[in-house]
C-alpha cells in the first residue's frame, strides 16, 4: 500500500474506532478493547505511512473533486506534514492503551453515567485522532479547516467529560471560546490566501509586504497562538488541561496545541520572504511566554494545572526556535535557519514524548491517590516505583538536561540564538538583530526555573514521606498504564543518547517550510545539521555521563553495602512527623515573591489577634493574572454592553409593533430616495 | 570531535582530581589568619576526606535510592565540567562548539540530583535549603549566560577553549569595559554556585542558616565526602574560570603555565577567605538584591559590547 493509502486507513480506523462500544451495552469491557485495538492498528498503519514516505520521499496527492460547490480538496505528505503525525500517531495510541485501566468502562461510583461517560470518552479520542490525522494531512484549506473544527469539538466535550464538577463545566466553555476564536482567525488567514491566490490551496504568495500578507502573518500568529497556548492567549490552557481526563490531557498537551504550531509554520512556508520584524516578535512573544509560563507554574499546587503551564513554557521555547529560524530568514543566514528550526521542531516532538509522559504520571498518582493537589502526597516512590522512575525521566528531560532528549533541542536554540551576536558589526540591521541573543539568558532563567519547578514537583509528590492517609495507601497503576510510560520513557532516552538519528527527518521538514524561499532553500541544501551542531559529540558526552553515573553508583553501594539505618537527624527534635515537611507552597514561596509582579498570589489568612491559642487556617493560591485582569473585565464590559440592548424588550406587543412601523416606514423613505 | 587524547588532557584529569582540596584547606588558612589563629593544616581537607571515606553510612528511613544517587551525580557532574572547563595551559579534553551549554546544563543536572536527595530525607530543613538553592540558581544562571554572550562576541566561537583563551584576550585588548563587569559579575556567581559567604556561611551549624550545609545535613561517611570533594572540585571550576578571564595570556611553556594558573586559583582562594574574614552573610531578603545586581552589571557589559561597534 502506498502511503497515502495507509494514512487514509489510519484516519477511517481511529475514526471508527469508537463505534462499536457506543453501539454495545455500557458495562461490556468488549467495546472498548475493540475501540483501544482498532485506535492502536489505525496509528500504526499510520506511521507505516509515515515510514514509508520517509523511504520513497514520493507522495502522490489525493484530489477529490466536491459534487456541489465546486471546490476540491486535496491530500499528501511531505516533509513537515511527516513530520508532525508521527507525535499525533504515537501519543494517540498510548492514550488509547493508557485509557484501558484508567478510564474503564465499568461502573464507578456513579453507575450508568460514568459508563456512559466513557464510551463517549472512547468515541471521541478516535474522532480527535483522526481529525488531527486529517489536518495535518490536507494540503488545503478547507480540508485543513475541516480537520481543525472536527478536533476543536471533539476536545471540548473529551474536556467536559466530568461535567458533574462546575470547575469542569466552565474549563470547558473557556476552552471552546478561545478554540473558536483560533478557528476564526484561521478561517481568516485561508480566506486572505484565497484573495490572493485564487485557490484555497497551499500555495505561495506573490508577495510578503502587501497588507494582505502582513494580515495572513498577524491572524495566523494570533489565532494559531492561541491553540497553541502563546500568552497572551494562553488562558483557556490551564483550566482545560487540569479538567480533562489525564490520557486526554496528555493528548492534548502533547499534540493538540502542536497543530497550533503546525498551522504557524505552515502559514510561514507560504511567504517568499520574512521580514526581520517578524521574527524578531516571535522571538519575544515565545521569550516571555517561556518565562512566564514557568513562573506561573511554580505558583501551582494542581499537578495537573502545573503541568499545562509547563506546555506554555515549551511552546514559548517552540516559538523562541520559530523565532530565530524566521530572522535567519530575514538576514540570509542559513546556519540559524537551520539550527533555529531544527531546534523548534525536535522540540515538538520532545515536548511531545515529555509532556505526554508527565501526564501519564500525573494520571497513575491521581488515580492512585484521588487527588491533584500536590500538598497532600508524598513517599510516593515507595509504592509506585515504575511511576516514580518514569516521572523522574519525564521531569529531568523536561528540564533539558543532559543526558536527555531536552538538552538535545534547547542545545540547537541556544546555538542559533549565541550564533546572533555574533554578527559582523558592519552589516545592516546588526544591531537589532544581536539584540535577538538576549533571548538565550532568558531561555537560561526557563531552565533554571524548570529545575526548580519540577524539582519540587517529584520531590514533594514521590519523596519524603507520606502526607496524608491517601498518600500512605497508594498503590502502583497496572501494565496499561505504565507500559505507555516506559516507551515514552525509552524514547526520551534514545533521542538523548543518538540524536544523529533524526537529523535527516529533521532537515527534510526544515528544507520544506523554507521552500517557498528559494534563495534560503538553494544556501540551505549544501548544509548538514551535523556539521553545525555537534550531534555526534552530545552522544558521546551523554555516555561519558551515564557510564560515569554508573560506575561512580557500583562504586558507592560496594562501597556501603551493610549501613545501619536511623531517622532523618531532625535537630534532636523529639516527635518529627510528615506535615513539618516542606510543602509545594513553602518551596516555591520565594520565587513566587519575586515574580510577584505578575503572579499576584492571593493568600487567605485566619489571624489570631487574641493572647490564648486558637485554630487558624492559610491558604494561598495564584491565578492566571492574564484570566483575571484582562479577559475577565473585558467579557464583563461586553456583557454590560450588550445588556444595554434590553431596554428595546419592553415586553409588549404594542411596543414591538411600533418598531415594525418604524423600521418599515424608514425602509420606504430609504428606498425611495435611491 | 574532541583533541586527541594526550598528555595534556592526563594532566588535566590528574590535576582536576587531586588539586581541589588544597583551595579549601587555603581558605580556611586565610580566615585563621584573619582572627589571629594559626588553623588547620592546609592539607587538612584531604586527611577530612580519606577519614569519611573510612567511615560507615547511616541512612534515613524515610530516604530511597535518590538519596544514594544524589552524591554520585553532584561528583561526576562536576568532574565532567572540569572536563570541560580550559585550565592551565592548552584546550580542554572535552571541547566542542557549544560545549558551554553542555557546562551550564550539567551543573544544573548536579544540582537537580542534589536538591531531589535532599527533599528525600523529608525533613523541613532540608526542604528549606532546596528551596534557597533553587532560588539563587535562577537568579544566577542568567548572569553565567550573559558573560558567555560577551566571550562569545569577543572570541567568534562557541568553544569554552577558544572564548577563555584567545577569546578573553581579544576581549581586553578591544572591549575592557565590558569584560571588567563581567569579571565582577562571574565573581559574584563563583560566590552563590560554590555557596560562600555572603551568601551561604559553611562554617554556621544551625540549621536554620545554612543552604548548602542543610541540604547534605543527612548524609554521612562517604556519601559526605563524595559530596565534600565534589564541592571543591565545583571550586575549583569556578575559581579557573575567573583566573582564565583575568589572565588569558600564556607562556610558551606547558609547565610555567600551568603553575601560574593554579597559583591563580590559590590567590583566588585568598581572595575569597578574605571576603569570608571581612563579611558577615547578608540577610535573606537583600540576596536577590544582589544576585539582581550582578544581573544588571552583565546585562550592562553587553550593552556596552554592542554598542561599542
Amino acid at each position: 500500500m502506498s502511503s497515502t493509502e495507509l494514512v487514509f486507513s489510519a484516519i477511517v480506523l481511529s475514526a471508527a474506532s469508537g463505534w462499536p462500544a457506543v453501539l454495545l451495552p455500557p458495562r461490556m469491557r468488549l467495546g472498548q478493547w475493540i475501540a483501544v485495538v482498532m485506535n492502536v492498528i489505525g496509528c500504526g498503519l499510520g506511521l507505516a505511512g509515515v515510514w514509508s514516505f520517509l523511504q520513497s520521499r514520493a507522495s502522490e496527492p489525493v484530489r477529490w473533486q466536491s459534487p456541489l460547490a465546486g471546490f476540491e480538496l486535496s491530500f499528501a505528505l511531505d516533509g513537515l506534514s511527516a513530520f508532525f503525525l508521527v507525535p499525533v500517531l504515537l501519543v494517540c495510541a498510548l492514550a488509547s492503551i493508557y485509557s484501558l485501566q484508567y478510564w474503564p468502562h465499568v461502573a464507578r461510583g456513579v453507575a450508568e453515567e460514568s459508563a456512559a461517560n466513557a464510551r463517549r470518552v472512547s468515541l471521541l479520542l478516535g474522532m480527535m485522532t483522526a481529525a488531527m490525522v486529517w489536518l495535518v494531512f490536507a494540503r488545503d484549506g478547507i480540508g485543513f479547516l475541516f480537520g481543525w473544527e472536527v478536533m476543536a469539538v471533539s476536545a471540548f466535550f473529551l474536556v467536559a467529560a466530568e461535567d458533574q464538577y462546575l470547575e469542569t463545566r466552565k474549563a470547558a466553555w473557556l476552552y471552546i471560546a478561545a478554540s473558536h476564536f483560533a478557528t476564526l482567525c484561521a478561517f481568516g488567514v485561508f480566506g486572505l490566501l484565497y484573495s490572493q491566490t485564487g485557490s484555497m490551496a497551499y500555495a505561495t504568495l506573490p508577495t510578503s509586504t502587501s497588507t494582505a500578507a502582513i494580515a495572513i502573518a498577524v491572524l495566523a500568529l494570533v489565532g494559531f497562538g492561541t491553540k497553541a497556548g502563546l500568552m497572551p492567549m494562553h488562558v483557556w490552557l490551564p483550566g482545560a488541561h487540569a479538567a480533562a481526563p489525564s490520557h486526554v490531557s496528555a493528548v492534548m498537551s502533547g499534540v493538540m496545541i502542536k497543530m497550533g504550531v503546525y498551522g504557524i509554520f505552515r502559514v510561514a512556508s507560504f511567504f517568499p520572504e520574512i521580514p526581520l520584524s517578524w521574527g524578531v516578535i516571535t522571538l519575544v512573544v515565545g521569550t516571555v511566554s517561556a518565562i512566564l509560563g514557568v513562573a506561573f507554574a511554580i505558583g501551582q499546587h494542581d499537578i495537573k494545572r502545573l503541568l499545562a503551564y509547563h506546555s506554555i513554557e515549551n511552546i514559548g521555547i517552540i516559538a523562541m526556535g520559530l523565532g530565530v529560524a524566521l530572522i535567519g530568514r530575514a538576514m540570509h543566514q542559513p546556519a540559524w535557519v537551520l539550527l533555529g528550526s531544527c531546534g523548534s521542531l525536535l522540540h515538538v516532538w520532545n515536548h511531545a514524548l515529555f509532556k505526554s509522559l508527565l501526564f501519564f504520571g500525573a494520571g497513575s498518582v491521581v488515580h492512585s491517590t484521588g487527588s491533584r493537589d500536590l500538598d497532600i502526597m508524598g513517599g510516593l516512590s515507595r509504592h509506585m516505583p515504575a511511576t516514580a522512575s518514569c516521572f523522574l525521566i519525564g521531569s529531568v528531560a523536561i528540564c533539558g538536561l543532559p543526558p536527555l532528549n531536552g538538552f538535545v533541542s534547547e542545545l540547537l536554540i541556544y546555538l542559533a540564538l549565541f550564533g546572533t551576536i555574533q554578527l559582523p558589526p558592519g552589516t545592516a540591521s546588526a544591531s537589532l538583530t544581536s539584540t535577538a541573543a538576549f533571548a538565550a539568558p532568558g531561555l537560561a532563567l526557563v531552565g533554571a526555573l524548570a529545575v526548580a519547578c519540577f524539582v519540587k514537583v517529584y520531590g514533594i509528590v514521590f519523596l519524603g514521606a507520606a502526607r496524608s492517609e491517601q498518600a500512605s495507601k497508594a498503590h502502583e497503576s497496572g501494565g496499561a498504564m505504565t507500559g505507555p510510560m516506559f516507551v515514552l520513557a525509552g524514547l526520551c532516552v534514545l533521542i538523548g543518547v543518538a540524536p544523529m538519528l533524526f537529523a535527516p527527518i529533521l532537515q527534510s521538514a526544515t528544507s520544506t517550510w523554507v521552500a517557498a524561499d528559494a534563495d534560503m532553500a538553494a544556501s540551505m541544501a549544501e548544509l548538514k545539521l551535523a556539521a553545525l551542531a555537534p550531534l555526534a559529540t552530545v552522544s558521546v558526552m551523554a555516555a561519558i555521563l551515564l557510564i560515569g553515573i554508573g560506575a561512580g553508583t557500583f562504586f558507592l553501594m560496594w562501597h556501603v553495602r551493610l549501613s545501619p539505618t536511623a531517622d532523618t537527624w531532625g535537630c534532636g527534635y523529639a516527635a518529627p512527623s510528615a506535615t513539618m515537611q516542606y510543602t509545594s507552597s513553602s518551596f516555591a514561596q520565594w520565587l513566587v515573591d519575586l515574580f510577584g509582579w505578575a503572579l499576584r498570589p492571593k493568600v487567605h489568612r485566619l489571624r489570631i489577634d487574641t493572647l490564648f491559642p486558637k485554630d487558624a487556617a492559610f491558604e494561598s493560591h495564584v491565578d492566571d493574572t492574564v484570566l483575571e485582569q484582562v479577559v475577565g473585565p473585558m467579557t464583563r464590559l461586553v456583557r454590560w454592553l450588550f445588556g444595554l440592548s434590553r431596554y428595546l424588550q419592553q415586553g409588549s406587543l404594542q411596543a414591538y409593533l411600533l418598531y415594525i412601523l418604524v423600521i418599515v416606514i424608514g425602509l420606504m423613505l430609504w428606498t425611495s430616495r435611491a | 570531535m574532541f583533541e586527541p587524547i594526550s598528555f595534556h588532557s592526563a594532566i588535566h584529569l590528574l590535576i582536576v582530581l587531586v588539586f581541589p582540596p588544597l583551595l579549601l584547606g587555603v581558605i580556611n588558612r586565610t580566615k585563621a589568619k584573619f582572627g589571629g589563629r594559626r588553623g588547620q593544616p592546609v592539607l587538612q581537607s584531604y586527611y577530612d576526606l580519606a577519614k569519611l571515606m573510612q567511615k560507615d553510612c547511616v541512612f534515613s528511613d524515610t530516604t530511597s535510592w535518590v538519596f544514594r544517587f544524589g552524591p554520585v551525580v553532584g561528583l561526576v557532574t562536576a568532574i565532567v565540567a572540569a572536563m570541560i572547563v580550559p585550565l592551565g595551559h592548552s584546550s580542554a579534553p572535552l571541547s566542542f562548539t557549544g560545549d558551554l551549554i553542555m557546562f551550564a546544563y550539567v551543573l544544573a543536572l548536579g544540582r537537580f540530583f542534589t536538591m531531589a536527595a535532599a527533599l528525600d530525607t523529608g525533613s523541613a530543613f532540608e526542604g528549606m535549603g532546596a528551596a534557597r538553592e533553587a532560588t539563587f540558581a535562577v537568579l544566577a544562571e542568567p548572569v553565567l549566560f550573559l558573560g558567555l554572550l560577551v566571550l562569545a562576541r569577543t572570541s567568534g566561537s562557541l568553544k569554552m577553549s577558544d572564548m577563555l583563551g584567545d577569546g578573553a584576550a581579544s576581549g581586553w585588548s578591544t572591549a575592557a569595559a565590558p569584560m571588567l563587569l563581567i569579571v565582577a559579575a562571574w565573581f559574584v556567581v563563583t560566590l552563590v554556585e560554590n555557596c560562600r559567604i555572603p551568601f551561604d556561611d559553611p562554617n554556621t551549624h544551625l540549621e536554620l542558616t545554612m543552604i548548602h550545609e542543610v541540604m547534605v545535613l543527612d548524609h554521612s561517611g562517604p556519601t559526605l565526602g563524595l559530596i565534600v570533594y565534589a564541592a571543591a572540585v565545583k571550586l575549583f571550576v569556578f575559581a579557573g574560570l575567573i583566573v582564565k578571564l583575568v589572565l588569558p595570556f600564556g607562556s610558551g611553556s606547558a609547565l610555567v603555565d600551568w603553575i601560574l594558573f593554579l597559583i591563580g586559583t590559590l590567590l583566588v582562594a585568598v581572595v575569597i577567605g578574605t571576603i569570608e574574614s571581612v563579611m558577615g552573610r547578608l540577610k535573606m531578603s537583600e540576596i536577590p538584591k544582589l544576585l539582581i545586581g550582578a544581573g544588571v552589571v552583565s546585562l550592562f557589559a553587553v550593552i556596552l559590547l554592542l554598542s561599542n561597534q
